[in-house]
């Protein structure tokens, strides 16, 4: 939390650039010592249709989106579709600038293509900015492009605009722009990005608003990563060498990382005909020795259930990774939620008996997918990663020397020849792959090719050598060692502190929350305590096995808790409650599910209205659901 | 040094080294087909020299998943439809393994079709043997995909009205480089297509006619028949797609009249497999994936050397 800072909306249409424009621009905030976080909002259409980036940065750590922001620089819709008054769309070339007013704050800074839009299409264009007090600077972004290069280069120009008119100088851009681009267009960009900056400062008096660059300075070595970055980095760091999938937003983005990366590693990424085939060959890749995933979204992981529970059953240690977004069905393919929840802990048929992790952060992001390989391969079980489109796709700094840490390509409890050999055997020689007693109740595995270790691999219960097998007997000795392990990965994840807690140690509040969550409740928990409120918070990471005792000592330790996350039905809430058998009384829910996350100030208020006050929410994004008794 | 001794492994292999001591007989029903097949692949593995432990059989599930319950090697009893992608991303991740996958005409014709037709296409290097009885064995005499039109059973009480599924035409088009069909009633052809197609490089195709004669009472116990490659009847060259074409056609359709046609149908040597081709684009190492995790002198990459500075 900061008092200066800086929240830049960059806004177009899909197609028009805006994701690269923004991420160097963001990279250029970092090189001059900010932190930086981005939020991205997109259509699921190629081309055109309302899209912005944001970019929050500010001499402290931010941790979240802000509560509105305070720079728009609006940029046409190339692709919008031709306005008609009875279409469902209206009319789109105005979106960039007129879907993008309502979160400007007072006294905000908006910066349009008049080449491309006209204000005189927004119903009380002039009377909003006037009450708001906002600073308006309409520039021919297109026309500038188009006089020194080309007009997709306009995004250069509102660059250059945006850096005279918050006093920033055009250093850092320049440098990156250099990096990235080939000598061909790296010059118009360079002149039209100067030309913008120097006749902005000429016609305008950039004092005349507020909004300023902050100024910062890190102490060590930044990079920008994404969420869907930081788990492909973590799942290389394991040395994972092997990936199939097949695209789903926003699954794609980690696969097409891994996919781009993994050749010159000398790994193996497949794409495939469906999502079975991609989780049935991430297990035989395993199966076979080698370090493997796969993963896809709600659609997609549907259809990895089964070859999920033959993972169990074989126990084959293998990640999958499930990138949440809107559902049922296709639901909001761009949009994030957190409702995969159930669907990831139960899904397949029989008891589960999976690891599931949901990282908070982009550290955590990181440390938790070279977590689930860890326990995947140390336990044999199958581990999912569950995060979902806003993590994935947003971006923060993040000190390097975080990911300076030793790789680790150890496939666990397998055995060597030398070590099978003193392994019980049939008497024809057929190697116990599956033993009833075992330290942990994993039981040492080999691989096909190695001498003195054939054995059956089948979802089919199974006695030692892996035969079919249906003795009662047998059956109960095989599923409690494969459910021990979940105890014994449970002290595992205890040492590894996977939980994030938040706030005052001491504090008459609490807010629960899970994944991606986090950061959004840190600011919220925050700015309440800075209120005069006392709250603390919970980032729960561990899915499966939960975390009982961590989650109770916090319930216990508050009068009453708000649990936020993004589901329309509270099915966080639900498995609190699921685990720790009680609690229904104290546990009330700030849920949001209409496709964007949540802003801070909703949290702030819900607590407020919710907790603090106990009456309901009068919220149009968000919504209240009361303890039980209530 | 390999950490897979057993693979490569040159010694003399006896046929018993594949009869599991767990389980040496067989739970089919007298008389099925599916034995036919155990004893054509126990005398063809010796035959490419390829040991128990060296193998990797993938099956599905139905009567035929079960065949790796009664072959000794590595197996994989996956489930309904998924041998195939479990079977060719093991031999990706270890080339040298022999990879065998098996299982049912619904199995692999119909609930796991898609993946057929993509492993086909891709042509890993595998042998892949579908036990075609022509019904659903295990859950119990259903009408399959490459029952008869007209097929009466307790899901299709008025007869199928589907056209059935045609094999081998199937495979040819959608990429496999070696078809043939053979029969359980015909031991020496079975095992000498099991071997050729084990040895050949690419993804190799055996539609297998296993006789069910529990549920399938009516049907032919494929005799007698006739091989295709040795009869005068018959001329056209397997390396040829539009003759082996024709020739499939009047195969698959020759079933149904009753006439019992086997033999190899197309046979494409020339063809690179999957691994090689992915090989010349970079995208598959030399080396076999798995062997890399047990050399201790291999220096593991980090994200923080090869990738971090484009973040910075
Ligand atoms: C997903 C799924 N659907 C259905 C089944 C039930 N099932 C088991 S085997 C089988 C069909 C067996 O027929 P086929 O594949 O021809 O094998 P056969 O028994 O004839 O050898 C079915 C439908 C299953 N195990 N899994
Ligand atoms: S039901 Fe048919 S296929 Fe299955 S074992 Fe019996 S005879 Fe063989
Ligand atoms: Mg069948």
């Amino acid at each position: 939390m900061t008092d200066n800072e800086l929240i830049w909306r960059i806004s177009g249409g899909s197609g028009d650039g805006i994701a690269s424009t923004s991420q160097n621009f963001a990279k250029a905030l970092m090189r001059s010592g900010l932190h930086v976080f981005t939020h991205r909002h997109y259509p699921s259409r190629i081309r055109g249709g309302h899209t912005y980036t944001e970019i929050r940065a500010a001499a402290d750590p931010v941790t979240s989106r802000g509560d509105g922001y305070n720079f728009l620089l609006a940029l046409g819709d190339s692709f919008a579709r031709n306005p008609q008054e009875e279409a469902v769309y209206g009319n789109e070339e105005i979106k960039p600038l007129s879907e993008n007013l309502d979160e400007l704050r007072e006294g905000g800074v908006i910066v349009y293509d008049e080449g491309l839009l006209d204000p005189s299409d927004i119903p009380d264009f002039d009377e909003r900015v006037e009450a708001n007090d906002w600073h308006v600077y309409p520039l021919d972004l297109r026309g500038l492009a188009r006089e020194q290069g080309r007009e997709v280069m306009r995004n250069t120009a509102g660059v250059g605009a945006t850096c005279a008119l918050i006093g920033m100088d055009l250093g850092h851009v320049e440098d990156l722009m250099s990096d990235a681009m080939p000598e061909k267009i790296l010059e118009p960009n360079l002149e039209i990005l100067e030309t913008a900056y120097e006749s902005v400062l000429e016609e305008y008096d950039a004092d005349a608003h507020d909004v300023t660059v902050p100024t910062g300075e890190h102490e060590e070595q930044q990079v920008l990563l994404s969420g869907s970055d930081a788990i492909s980095y973590g799942a290389i760091d394991e040395g994972c060498r092997f990936i199939a999938g097949y695209p789903m937003t926003p699954w794609t983005e980690v696969f097409t990382i891994m996919t781009n990366n993994l050749p010159e590693l000398g790994g193996i990424s497949e794409q495939v005909e469906d999502e079975i085939a991609a989780a049935a060959m991430a297990v035989g890749a395993s199966h076979a020795g080698v370090k493997a995933m796969s993963g896809s979204s709600g659609g997609g992981f549907a259809l990895m259930s089964e070859p999920l529970g033959l993972a169990e059953m074989t126990e084959t240690p293998v990640v999958l990774v499930e990138a949440m977004r809107a559902g049922p069905s296709t639901g909001m393919p761009t949009k994030p939620e957190q409702s995969d929840l159930e669907h990831v802990l139960y899904t397949s048929q029989g008891d589960s008996q999976r690891v599931v992790l949901a990282p908070g952060t982009i550290e955590e992001a990181y440390e938790q997918s070279r977590l689930a390989f860890e326990i995947a391969y140390e336990y044999q079980i199958p581990a999912i990663l569950l995060y979902d489109q806003k993590l994935g796709g947003e971006m923060l700094n993040v000190p390097k020397s975080h990911f300076d840490r030793e790789p680790n390509a150890d496939l666990g409890k397998t055995l060597s020849e030398a070590q099978l050999a003193e392994q019980p055997h049939t008497p024809d020689g057929k190697f116990h792959r599956f033993q009833h007693e075992a330290d942990d109740g994993v039981s040492p595995r080999s691989v096909p090719g190695q001498k003195g270790g054939r054995y059956l691999a089948t979802g089919n219960e199974h006695g030692p050598s892996g035969h079919i097998n249906e003795d009662p007997d047998n059956r109960t000795a095989q599923i409690d060692r494969r459910l021990e392990k979940l105890a014994a990965i449970r002290e595992r994840l205890d040492g590894a502190g996977t939980q994030t807690y938040m706030g005052p140690e001491e504090a008459e509040y609490g807010i629960l929350t899970f994944g991606s969550q986090q950061g959004t409740v840190r600011e919220a928990v925050e700015v309440l305590n800075a209120d005069g409120h006392s709250v603390k918070a919970l980032g729960v990471s561990d899915m499966l096995p939960f975390p009982n005792a961590e989650v109770e000592a916090f319930i216990e330790s508050v009068d009453a808790v708000l649990v936020v996350e993004m589901t329309a039905s509270g099915q966080f809430r639900g498995l609190v409650q699921k685990n720790l058998g009680r609690y229904g009384e104290k546990l009330s829910s700030l849920l949001k599910y209409n496709g964007n996350p949540f802003e801070p100030a909703e949290i702030v208020d819900g607590f407020e209205s919710i907790v603090v006050e106990g009456s309901g929410l009068d919220s149009s994004t968000t919504t209240f659901v009361p303890a039980a008794g209530d | 040094m390999s950490a897979f001794s057993a693979i490569g492994e040159e010694r003399e292999i006896d046929r018993d080294e594949y009869t599991p001591g767990v389980e040496p007989q067989p739970t089919w029903c007298p008389g099925c087909g599916d034995f036919g097949v155990l004893k054509a692949l126990k005398q063809a593995l010796p035959e490419v020299g390829r040991t128990p432990e060296e193998t990797l059989l993938c099956t599905g599930i139905g009567c035929s998943g079960k065949l790796n319950s009664y072959l000794d090697s590595y197996g994989f009893h996956t489930i309904h439809g998924r041998s195939l992608p479990v079977a060719r991303a093991a031999k990706l991740a270890n080339p040298g393994l022999e990879v065998i996958a098996a299982g049912g005409d619904g199995d692999g014709y119909g609930i796991g079709g898609n993946h057929f037709t993509h492993t086909a296409r891709e042509n890993h290097d595998m042998t892949y043997i579908v036990f075609n009885n022509e019904i659903f064995g295990l859950t119990k005499g259903q009408t399959s995909p490459t029952s008869p039109k007209g097929h009466k059973s307790k899901t299709q009480p008025h007869g199928s009205a589907k056209e059935p599924v045609k094999p081998l035409s199937l495979s040819l088009n959608a990429g496999a480089s070696y078809v043939a069909r053979t029969a359980a009633v015909n031991p020496n052809q079975a095992k000498d297509i099991l071997v050729e197609a084990m040895e050949h490089d690419g993804f190799a195709h055996v539609d297998f006619l296993t006789q069910c004669p529990t549920w399938n009472k009516d049907a032919r116990q494929y005799v007698p028949y006739i091989d295709v490659n040795g009869s005068d009847d018959y001329e056209f060259d397997v390396t040829d797609r539009v003759e082996a074409a024709e020739m499939m056609r009047t195969t698959e359709q020759a079933l149904y009249d009753g006439e019992v046609l086997t033999g190899r149908f197309y046979v494409d040597e020339e063809r690179p497999s999957y691994q090689q081709e992915k090989q010349a684009i970079g995208e598959m190492p030399e080396e076999p994936l798995a062997e890399r995790y047990w050399d201790d002198d291999y220096e593991w990459e980090r994200s923080y050397d090869r990738f971090l500075d484009k973040h910075a």
